[in-house]
């Protein structure tokens, strides 16, 4: 079993107003330092292969075909084993 | 004289369907059947409406667990056979989530959900779904969405551009196509577009919210009347749809 942490985050090229908003926030706290927010997702999933290769595989297909949107997303992921 | 079929797929989370069949069968006149998405056929259709709402919740994305809703397969096939589809809304947002349409419909730039009447120009009358229109023709239609800023790599944009596939713009009540009527940041005020083959059409404003004459608005009448001459030919107009309002 692995388990897998999967980042989505919208494409550098694409505005992101959320994360401009919350840097604003950030700034109006007085924490004027902070710069680049940026909102994403984070989606965890259990996955029962038998290899690490497999479970990579397989998480990056799903992350192509439904959990990202190339058009405006990328991803990332790491894999984990798990009991 | 024979009638449109229209097919409308309800999604768990659609909630402009029976909108939209209302239109297309009371106010239109034509025949409009409900298609719950669990279906694997269309059946006999001539035009299929994807109706807006948040089908699914609008979870993960809008429209990307919708696309993979079991109907969606047939819709597929449907389309790339020359059916007519027409998304409406979040309607719009699963066919590009489909791969039909090209782009992606972002977060509004404002970051509100926005309710309104917006002005859109009819960039390109040469499609059936337009047909009953005059190129810069200005149609008052409401808009309802929190994702509708239309976004495309530039090379697709300008493809789009190219290919005269943009079909309405966001403008003022004039006509024109400026920042301060751009509701979402769309890029270049896009309100709808057409795919390449001119027979799936989506759009972010709602046409069946402004074609009952009870409410005082049909401008969007303009779209179902386009549609159902494309099939029945011109004679099938009732009336003049486009009054001179202003």
């Amino acid at each position: 079993m692995y388990r897998a942490k999967i980042t989505v985050t919208l494409r550098k090229s694409i505005l992101d107003p959320q994360g401009k908003a919350v840097e604003q926030s950030i700034h109006s706290l007085g924490y004027g330092t902070v710069e680049n927010v940026r909102i994403g997702k984070f989606i965890e999933l259990t996955v029962d292969t038998k290899s690490r290769e497999e479970a990579e595989r397989l998480t990056n297909d799903v992350c192509r075909k439904l959990l990202a949107n190339p058009v405006m997303e990328d991803f990332s992921f790491v894999v984990e084993e798990e009991d | 004289m024979g009638k449109v079929k229209f097919g409308i797929v309800v999604f768990p989370g659609s909630n402009c369907d029976h909108d939209s069949q209302y239109v297309a069968g009371h106010v239109m006149e034509q025949e409009a059947r409900l298609i719950w998405h669990k279906e694997s056929s269309l059946g006999d259709v001539d035009v299929v409406i994807l109706p807006g709402g948040f089908a699914h919740g609008d979870y993960l994305r809008c429209g990307a667990i919708a696309r993979f809703s079991p109907i969606m397969k047939d819709v597929v096939r449907f389309a790339n056979n020359g059916g007519a589809v027409l998304g409406i809304c979040n309607g719009f947002q699963v066919l590009t989530e489909a791969g039909l349409l090209p782009g992606v419909l972002l977060r509004n730039s404002s970051l509100r959900f926005i309710c309104r009447y917006v002005n859109v120009r009819v960039e390109n009358n040469a499609t059936m779904f337009t047909a009953a229109c005059r190129k810069g023709d200005v149609l008052e239609i409401p808009v309802a969405h929190g994702d509708g800023n239309f976004f495309a790599e530039e090379e697709t944009v300008q493809k789009l551009v190219d290919n005269n596939q943009i079909v309405f713009k966001y403008c003022t009540k004039e006509g024109d196509v400026s920042d301060e009527a751009n509701p979402n940041g769309s890029r270049l005020n896009i309100a709808g577009i057409i795919n390449e083959a001119g027979n799936v059409l989506g759009l972010m404003p709602h046409p069946e919210r402004a074609a009952d004459p009870v409410l005082r608005h049909t401008d969007g009448q303009a779209i179902f009347q386009s549609i159902i001459q494309s099939f029945l030919g011109v004679d099938a107009t009732r009336e003049p749809i486009l009054l001179e309002r202003r």
